[in-house]
């Protein structure tokens, strides 16, 4: 391919409903597939097996959904971009549609590299799967965040590891409803130089606090990923593409379709809240 | 009827690779039960990995949700760690496409590929919320049946199965569809009456309508328990595949699985007569796809599902007439399309076929591998595996010359008449391969994966007694110690896994209790080294009197009543006994469909014929029989029409 104008293409991507259960990989797996039945103009790197060029970013965890995936890809010529985010969903499983494609800057360094914090929307229960009461998450991560240390026990290739996962929180909002009910929260953690999953923080805090009944997550939803840079937050598809994003589908319309295959009530929250942090529009 | 899903999702967090139980895969359906259709739950009886690509369950899904009569989804065993927690809050076994209960279809369909996996169907029945003995179940539980090329010996499963599909199902799940979809409506609610209408319908073996009595440990008579319930139960055979283009909408699975790639079948059936092959003998005769078809189903397949590997699968693929123009072709149409990869696996040893190979592998060359089976010829004549070293070495040859590095090679050990020499055999066959591999790359190597033989129903050796577990572990260390400080390296088969097997395979009913045990004490996924325990086994044996050794290192007499002689794949018992015999004296026998036809049974009694597009044997000759083939003559061949046939 060397010589020839590539261009670069960034993609979002939703993983709703059943579908979170794919790991990274599987993913990965399923957008090759995708890339190929659409047939689009793919570059492929060299040697002996090419594969096409194509980046993820940060790893969604098995098991969490996500309205702010990216993924960049190289093309050996031009593509409609409004078109091309139905297209490629098309050939996705359900639950993972690409939302919105902007042409990428040919230099943009890669996603891992820049984004800087994850958002999250995270609803949250007793630890034996029970609702929490009334008023007690606010509480409880009020106490955790005047702490300056907030350690997690992690396993690492079979070793237990200590970690303090205060550095990472940058807030944590919890939401509260007409009624008082405090269920979820939205929780922004920095990536760099480390990161922690939402599950670790709450982890975190329920053993700093010692809270009874302990907490767990009971659904986690990505809604946004940042890129802190020379003052701005940027989403990855404002930061170093085209000033032209295309939002495909409408969220808010397509997240009932996902809902109903996923009728567990246990991130009815969770939607609501998204509904409120929707993805930028862009401009 | 409600799903499952809402009940079962929270359960997935804690379990390893829980997209397993999702479904979603491209070409998966969700089908919409209604009262008068007949629903099927199709279930391999192993992990989704491993059962997920079996072409004979997505052939039937497809067929079965094409009708309008009946709906169809699947079902795979649940790891241990997700049945643990199932069972733990009283929830079933769950189809992965609705995940509705297992127990809400009407028809619960196990496809048996091997032995091992018969105490996972006793588990999963149970964790269906069905009776496990058949004769425990009533009007509302589902008809439990089973095929696959183990159902050619469905006794071991005799007491647990209601109705068994023997050969092909293609066409016979149509008429158990119909049968069973006018039972509930006819408000026949006798589940005895059902079962006897089943066991009308040719192909469909249903064990209770047979009493088996024995001579102390010697099979006296099986009797069919009504008039119209026929003696012998014959297989169902496809006679023309092009008429069967399936899968068409091959499931492509959003985890990694075993033969992850597009899989098209281009013929079935082998009459090589290889006589420790099964599936060579009960998928009898050959019925080659018409080569438009086979360059169509890729084209599609591939278009439609992503996939960048295509395999051509079949029992010998090489053996295909049209191998050389579809394989040029499809290297012809992928270029420049950034690569896709067509595998041949099944590879015939010759160099016809590492040309072939070389043709498809254009870049990559890593590994290729050839199955002679035995280690010296005088053994390859009594197996009819009719490769001769010079066949060998050439391939070899082939192969190293043109840039592969790493040669694996197959075999079995425990043949009948082995002697040592045979099994030395392989380790001078084994290093003289080595050898032709250094004069091109001083990296090349050499695997030799050895398996223990297990002698199957229905093939010349059924009679053979196999080895024991001391006896193969011998000849497996006398293989270990002759290729010590080779480049040769030697891989070979639980010989305690291999003495299980012998006991399922060669089983009469009385094995079912012996299975039913091993369940009861935990004996799960049988095929996988970290579950398996031969002590389990030896237990349930002794548990229920029967002596392990009579079923599995006997040898039978020619006049025995074998516990499958009442289903038949067609092929004559004179047949089988005289091949046997013909194997004793090292005689081998080339291929009946490039010379005259040995009467086996299956063409003349089936009103069959071969299937294929040449008339004479393909290029690369004859595998080394060291005979002429040209004379072939009056073989009952039918020649494809094809148009333009330039070639
Ligand atoms: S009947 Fe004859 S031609 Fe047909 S499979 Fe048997 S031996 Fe071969």
């Amino acid at each position: 391919m060397k010589g020839g104008a590539l261009f670069p293409v960034r993609l979002r991507y939703t993983k709703r409903g059943k579908v979170r259960w794919i790991s990274h990989r599987d993913v990965a797996r399923a957008f090759e597939r995708a890339l190929r039945i659409e047939q689009l103009p793919l570059a492929f790197t060299e040697g002996f097996s090419p594969r096409p060029k194509v980046s993820f970013g940060l790893a969604l965890p098995t098991g969490y959904e996500s309205d702010a995936e990216y993924l960049d890809l190289e093309l050996v010529s031009e593509v409609d971009l409004d078109t091309l985010p139905a297209a490629i969903s098309d050939a996705l499983p359900s639950g993972i549609d690409v939302i919105g494609a902007s042409a990428l800057d040919e230099r943009a360094p890669a996603l891992m590299d820049v984004v800087t914090s994850t958002e999250w929307v995270v609803t949250v229960v007793a630890s034996d799967g029970s609702p929490l009461a009334r008023g007690a998450l606010t509480s409880t991560v009020d106490d955790a965040l005047q702490m300056p240390v907030l350690d997690t026990t992690r396993h690492r290739k079979g070793r237990e590891v200590v970690e303090d996962v205060r550095p990472v929180i940058s807030r944590i909002d919890v939401h509260r409803d007409v009624e008082g009910n405090d269920t979820s929260c939205t929780m922004e953690l920095r990536t760099q130089p480390r990161s922690a999953k939402p599950g670790d923080v709450l982890a975190a805090i329920a053993s700093a606090t010692a809270i009874s009944g302990g907490l767990a997550e009971a659904g986690v939803l990505r809604t946004h990923q940042w890129i802190e840079r020379d003052g701005a937050r940027l989403e990855p598809h404002c930061a170093d593409t085209r000033p032209r994003v295309l939002v495909a589908r409408d969220l808010n319309k397509g997240t009932p379709d996902v809902r109903r295959d996923h009728d567990t009530g246990t991130l009815a929250g969770v939607a609501h809240a998204a509904g409120g942090t929707g993805p930028e529009q862009g401009n | 009827m409600s799903s499952l899903w809402p009940r079962i999702e929270p359960l997935l967090a804690r379990v390893e690779k829980p997209a397993r139980y999702i479904g979603m895969e491209r070409g998966a359906q969700t089908p919409v039960h209604r009262p008068q259709n007949v629903s099927w739950l199709l279930v391999y009886p192993d992990t989704y990995e491993i059962g997920l690509p079996n072409q004979g369950l997505q052939i039937l899904y497809e067929i079965l949700n094409e009708r309008v009569d009946a709906a169809a989804e699947r079902a795979y065993a649940p790891w241990i760690d997700l049945e643990v927690e199932l069972r733990a809050r009283g929830l079933p076994l769950f189809s992965v496409d609705t995940h509705r209960a297992a127990a809400d279809f009407d028809v619960i369909a196990f496809n048996l590929s091997a032995e091992l996996v018969f105490t996972n169907v006793l588990n999963l029945v149970d964790l269906a919320g069905v009776p496990v003995r058949n004769e425990d179940r009533n009007a509302t539980h589902p008809i439990v049946l089973a095929g696959g090329h183990c159902a050619f010996n469905p006794e071991p499963l005799a007491g647990y199965v209601d109705a068994f599909v023997i050969g092909e199902g293609e066409e016979v799940v149509g008429e158990i569809t119909e049968v069973v979809g006018a039972w509930p409506r006819a408000g026949r609610v006798d589940r005895e009456a059902l079962l006897h209408e089943l066991a009308t319908i040719p192909g469909v073996y249903v064990p209770a309508m047979y009493d088996v009595d024995y001579d102390g440990a010697f099979i006296r008579e099986v009797r069919p328990r009504y008039a119209d319930v026929p003696e012998r139960v014959d297989k169902r055979t496809v006679a023309d595949l092009g008429e069967w283009p399936y899968p068409k909408n091959q499931l492509v699975p959003l985890v990694e699985v075993v033969h992850d790639r597009l899989n098209v079948e281009v013929f079935r059936g082998c009459t090589r007569g290889c006589r420790f092959c099964q599936a060579g003998m009960i998928t009898r005769p050959v019925r080659e796809r018409p080569e438009e078809q086979v360059r169509t189903m890729v084209r599609e397949g591939l278009r439609r599902t992503g996939y960048d590997e295509v395999a051509l699968t079949s029992l010998s693929t090489a053996d295909f007439s049209g191998i050389d123009r579809v394989v040029a072709d499809l290297v012809t149409d992928q270029e420049g399309t950034g690569g896709v990869s067509l595998s041949l696996p099944s590879l015939r040893v010759d160099a016809f076929t590492v040309g072939l190979a070389s043709e498809i592998q254009k870049v990559r060359r890593t590994g290729l591998t050839f199955a002679p089976e035995a280690g010296t010829w005088r053994m390859r004549q009594v197996i009819n595996k009719l490769i001769t070293e010079d066949d060998l070495y050439a391939a070899v040859d082939a192969a190293y010359s043109q840039g592969w590095r790493r040669v694996k090679l197959y075999f079995l050990t425990g043949l009948p008449t082995e002697v040592d020499e045979d099994t030395i055999g392989i380790a001078d066959l084994a290093k003289h391969v080595v050898d032709i591999g250094k004069q091109y790359s001083k990296q090349a190597s050499c695997t030799v994966s050895v398996g223990g033989f297990v002698p199957k129903p229905h093939t010349p050796f059924q009679w053979f007694g196999q080895n024991g577990v001391q006896e193969l572990r011998r000849k497996i260390g006398l293989l270990r110690d002759a290729t010590k400080g080779t480049r040769a390296q030697v891989k070979w088969h639980d010989a305690q896994a291999t003495y299980a097997e012998g006991i399922a395979s060669r089983g009469d009913r009385r094995i079912g209790r012996v299975i039913e045990r091993v369940w009861r004490a935990g004996g799960m996924f049988q095929e996988w080294s970290e579950h398996f325990d031969l002590a389990r086994w030896l237990d349930a044996m002794a548990a229920e009197g029967l002596d392990p050794d009579w079923y599995v290192t006997r040898h039978r007499h020619h006049d025995e009543i074998l516990p499958w002689d009442h289903i038949t794949a067609g092929l004559h018992k004179d047949f089988l006994w005289n091949d046997w015999q013909a194997s004793l004296q090292a005689h081998g026998l080339p291929d009946c469909r490039w010379t005259p036809c040995y009467d086996c049974g299956v063409c003349t009694d089936y009103a069959l014929e071969h299937v294929v597009a040449s008339p004479v044997a393909p290029a690369g000759g004859s595998q080394g029989t060291g005979q002429d083939l040209s004379a072939g003559g009056s073989a009952p061949v039918r020649f494809l029409g094809r148009v333009g046939t330039g070639s």
